[in-house]
């Protein structure tokens, strides 16, 4: 893109020092989103680390209400904040996790952790940054993009046959969960004896 | 049948039996013994029913083709040629083969490796019968080769003896020392004569009217004498065969007396015109001759074990049949040849009776036994007979045929060359000078084979001292073999009329001069040993014990009290190997003072008793270049190549251990790098692309 | 709406699950880092999707199918995580250590112990190989070969 186009597109698109309504909400809430997510994934409290995802997972959902895709807002919270939270927690009770602060939380990988989260942060922030600083999403004319309606319509009109593999990858899955956590009869659990 | 298919079922028959024996030896046992003998022995009726029909006739040839040869005038042929000499020693081959097999049936009754034994022993016979029968060089060299593998695996039967082991390594290193020319002479002689054939060879040579001429034949010639020297065990190669005396006595008898050891003649006098188309190697077979005779007739006098008197009598005698070649008569070489063959398996197998029966095989342990004679009356006697016959005492048949090698040496001697050299040697002539060698030597030998005759028979039947041990008698089978060949030892040498019809037409009648002269030293010979053995050393005999003679007196072989541990005939044959040596610090000699050889050869007893130090010159010639030269490629092996080699392998080590450090097992670890990685990718595509 | 937004977003939030992932040491914490990556994916697939009105809304399916995986995924991996615990007696990442390089080879009799374990046991593999290593695993070796 050459600088000139890229100043005529940004001549037409509204510049970032004037936000409209609908970006200052998305900005408040992507800032407790992510704060929740690095709260969540630094925390010492597991417990409290799986109740900051809720507060990620379901700022993601206000996102893409605010993005206007409606359904699959509803979706992320039934789903992420109902069942799978749901699950991780059960998973940290069933290994026993430590309910107060656990001084071992973070494995000695941290600093390499960080710095590649970091450096990784860095490269793709510049990248996307440069990429779409002067793109503009139109959300206002043609209607909204994510109601349920619009979603039910192209979902079995158009992807019903990978909506129907996923339910077979569904039920693999599932099977698959049962088996594994399945317990062998006649045997002894030792010290896991009650942990279900 | 037709006499060719009756020639071609004579090799194969034992070859057949030799197959079924490793194959079926040890899952069928019972059948060993007849597998063993049926084939050997119907092998040598068609010997003797070819021999009857060829009966000296025109030769029988037949050939098919075997394979071609990069050489398309130079075909191999599976070919075979029956004259005289040829169906002649096969019966002998035949017919000792069968003695040996029936004798070890009795012999290595109690053997564990007796299936392997007798296949090998009819494999070897088979193989003889090849050598005998071909008329290819390269079938010949065939059979020749499985004869040396044979030898090598029954001269080492009792391998868990040291003394076995490494007789049988060093037969095989010296037979193939010798073999290794001898395939280059078959090479260049068939190049030259532009065949493979024998007899085509022989026929262009002899003829008078083909104007064919070798180019080089001394060094064929010479070539071909280092493969018969080795295999027939002539000077300076001869030295595995005593050695080689370890194995069981049954294949001594056959093997290193009989059949292979005569194989080297038999090639020289199938060939002999190639010989005689050089006068230096008639020469240098006179001489190797000579030496032989009289060295190993001395040697002979020296040994204390009775196995190695006959292998040391071996080689002269087949000295005498090198001489006789030497002299341009085949007739006489194989004459001399089967006789010995037959008197010869016949010395060996009643010296095995003996072995078993004293328990001992030393005859220094003989001597001071009494009533041996007794205790084995039927070794005793045929043993007498075949040592009168190894003497040249007429009647028997060993005189005949040594007085048709003396007479050919005379014949080369006194005159131009007529009679039976004619026939075959063509124009050219035989040197005076190799007439005179043989003839002397075969003189002197004579006396001194007479002499070790004496003492052997002296020393192990006229013992005195304790009763010999009882250890039984042995099996009627091994008594009857003795018997069957005792018969030809006596009456075969009465043959001489009728074999000139078999073989070139030349006399083989004994001429007046050497036969009076030879006779006479040998009676010399005889009553200068009992002489000595009577007046001195029968006395000593009784005054010096056992134990004295002995160099390790606890492990003296007590000959009074055999033990518990051999309560019948079955006295190893291994055991009497083995204790020699420990006994007696030698496994040839014992320091006897009451040996007649001893106060006949004086100082010279000494070097006689090994051999004349052949083996020491072996040693410093060749083992200890061969072992500097192995400790040599050793060092630089280890010291050299090693280190490149270890290293290589160091340096993968150390990488390895440095590589080993990252693998930790943390799986967070290695997606961390993993991620960095394609971080890094991911950034320097991305400057690359900002960049273009 | 700029585009940027959601899209710097998307990244911050991916980084961030990169960096629990990495740094985390219980393996349910990874999982949740694991699900913040994937909703940093969902984020950006709903944002181009908006942006490029796309006639199909493959963007907002391929979201709905990536929180369908996901919810498979979390069920599995917690399946996992659970077995590796009752195994092991712990769900530490950093010490399932049993692909580490040592010095002396696993013994023989462990590598036979956990070898020929078929139907699908994972639980008596695991044994097998745990008994190699150090831990809560090698209290009890005896699994595997009861298996065997």
């Amino acid at each position: 893109m050459s600088t000139a186009a890229a100043a005529r597109l940004a001549a037409d698109t509204p510049g970032f020092l004037s936000p409209t309504g609908v970006e200052v909400l998305f900005l408040l809430v992507g800032v407790v989103t992510l704060g929740a997510a690095i709260v969540s994934v630094t925390s010492r409290r597991l417990v409290h680390a799986a109740l900051w995802l809720v507060v990620a997972l379901g700022g993601i959902a206000v996102e893409y209400l605010l993005l206007s895709a409606e359904f699959i807002a509803w979706v992320q919270v039934l789903i992420y904040v109902g069942s799978v939270v749901v699950l991780l927690l059960f998973g940290l009770m069933l290994t026993k996790a430590p309910m107060g602060r656990s001084p071992d939380a973070d494995s000695g990988n941290r600093p390499v952790a960080l710095a590649v989260a970091v450096t990784a942060a860095v490269t793709l922030v510049t990248v996307v940054v440069d990429a779409f600083h002067s793109t503009w999403i139109d959300l206002d004319d043609g209607g909204p993009q994510g109601t349920t309606r619009v979603t039910g319509e192209i979902l079995f009109r158009h992807w019903v046959l990978p909506f129907e593999a996923l339910s077979l990858l569904l039920l693999a899955a599932l099977v698959g969960a049962i088996v594994l956590s399945r317990r062998k009869d006649g045997r002894t659990g030792g010290e896991n004896g009650g942990e279900r | 049948m037709t006499t060719t298919t009756l020639a071609v079922l004579v090799p194969l028959l034992p070859f057949l039996g030799a197959v079924a024996g490793l194959l079926l030896g040890r899952r069928l046992p019972a059948y060993t013994r007849p597998l063993a003998v049926l084939p050997t022995l119907t092998s040598a009726v068609l010997a003797v029913v070819v021999a009857l029909r060829q009966g000296g006739d025109e030769p029988l040839t037949g050939a098919a083709l075997l394979t071609p040869t990069g050489n398309d005038a130079l075909p191999i042929e599976l070919a075979f040629h029956l004259d005289g000499f040829a169906v002649l020693v096969a019966v002998l081959v035949g017919v000792v083969a069968s003695c040996v097999q029936i004798y070890s049936t009795g012999y290595l009754r109690d053997d564990p490796r007796y299936p392997s034994y007798a296949a090998l022993v009819s494999l070897f016979t088979a193989a003889m019968l090849l050598v005998v029968y071909s008329d290819d060089l390269i079938v010949l060299l065939v059979g020749w080769e499985v004869m040396g593998i044979c030898s090598y695996f029954l001269v080492g039967h009792y391998w868990e003896t040291p003394a076995a082991r490494a007789a049988s390594l060093k037969a095989f290193l010296v037979t193939k020392l010798g073999d290794v020319p001898f395939l280059i002479g078959v090479l260049a002689l068939g190049s030259e004569a532009g065949t493979f054939r024998i007899s085509t060879i022989v026929t262009r040579l002899a003829s008078p009217l083909s104007s064919f001429e070798l180019a080089h034949p001394t060094v064929i010639a010479l070539l071909l004498l280092a493969g018969v020297a080795g295999k027939s065990a002539q000077f300076p190669l001869h030295t595995w065969l005593p050695d080689a005396m370890a194995g069981p006595t049954p294949v001594s008898a056959l093997i290193h007396a009989a059949t292979m050891v005569a194989a080297g003649v038999y090639f020289v006098a199938r060939l002999l015109p190639v010989f005689t188309a050089s006068t230096a190697a008639l020469i240098v077979l006179a001489a190797v001759a000579a030496v032989t005779m009289v060295g190993s007739a001395l040697a002979a006098l020296a040994q204390d074990d009775v196995k190695r008197v006959l292998a040391y009598s071996t080689v002269g005698q087949l000295g005498y049949m090198i001489g006789a070649l030497a002299v341009a008569d085949r007739g006489a070489a194989v004459f001399h040849l089967v006789s010995h063959g037959v008197f010869k398996a016949l010395l060996f197998l009643a010296a095995g009776v003996l072995i078993h029966a004293a328990g001992t095989n030393s005859l220094a342990a003989m001597s001071r036994m009494s009533g041996l004679a007794k205790r084995v009356p039927d070794a005793y006697w045929t043993m007498t007979v075949a040592l009168l016959a190894l003497a040249a005492v007429p009647p028997f048949a060993g005189f005949f045929s040594k007085e048709a090698v003396l007479g050919a040496a005379e014949h080369a001697v006194t005159g131009p060359v007529t009679g039976p050299a004619a026939g075959v040697a063509g124009a050219a002539g035989v040197p005076a000078v190799a007439g005179w060698t043989v003839l002397l030597a075969g003189l002197l030998t004579a006396l001194l084979t007479a002499a070790y005759a004496a003492r052997l028979w002296l020393l192990a039947f006229h013992g005195r001292g304790e009763e010999a041990p009882d250890l039984g008698r042995p099996p009627a089978v091994m008594n009857t073999v003795l018997w069957v060949l005792a018969g030809p030892t006596i009456a075969a040498g009465l043959l001489y009329g009728a074999l000139p019809d078999w073989f070139d037409g030349g006399s083989l009648a004994p001429t007046l001069t050497t036969s009076v002269l030879a006779t006479g030293l040998a009676v010399a010979g005889f009553l200068t040993v009992h002489a000595v053995w009577r007046h001195g050393t029968a006395k000593a005999a009784a005054r010096v014990p056992l134990g004295a003679v002995a160099a390790h007196p606890d492990a003296a072989p007590s000959p009074s009290s055999p033990g518990p541990s051999v309560p019948r005939f079955s006295t190893s044959e291994v055991e009497a190997i083995a204790t020699h040596q420990a006994v007696y610090g030698d496994i040839a000699a014992a320091d006897d003072p009451a040996d007649p050889a001893r106060r006949l050869l004086g100082p010279l007893h000494r070097h006689a008793a090994r051999g004349f130090h052949l083996d020491a010159v072996y040693a410093a010639v060749a083992v200890r270049p061969v072992r500097a030269a192995a400790r040599l490629v050793r060092f630089l092996d280890r010291e050299v190549v090693d280190t490149y080699v270890n290293g290589a392998g160091g340096t993968a080590r150390l990488l390895g251990a440095a590589v080993r450090r990252a693998q930790t097992g943390n799986a967070q670890t290695y997606l961390g790098v993993l991620l960095a990685g394609s971080l890094v990718l991911a950034v320097a595509a991305a400057l690359v692309a900002a960049g273009a | 709406m700029h585009l940027a937004y959601p899209a710097v977003l998307a990244a911050l939030l991916f980084c961030t699950g990169l960096y629990g992932v990495l740094a985390r040491r219980n393996a349910i914490l990874v999982l949740m880092s694991v699900e913040l990556m994937l909703n940093a994916v969902n984020l950006n697939l709903v944002a181009f999707d908006v942006w490029l009105r796309d006639a199909l809304h493959a963007g907002q399916a391929l979201t709905l199918f990536t929180i369908a995986v996901a919810a498979a995924e979390i069920g599995i991996g917690l399946a996992i995580v659970l077995l590796v615990y009752r195994n092991r007696g712990t769900s530490d990442i950093d010490r399932l250590r049993a692909l580490a390089e040592t010095d002396k080879p696993t013994e023989p009799t462990d590598a036979r112990a956990g070898a020929p374990t078929d139907t699908a046991d994972t639980e008596s593999d695991g044994a097998g190989v745990a008994a190699g290593t150090d831990g809560a695993g090698g209290t009890r070796p005896t699994r595997g070969e009861a298996t065997a």
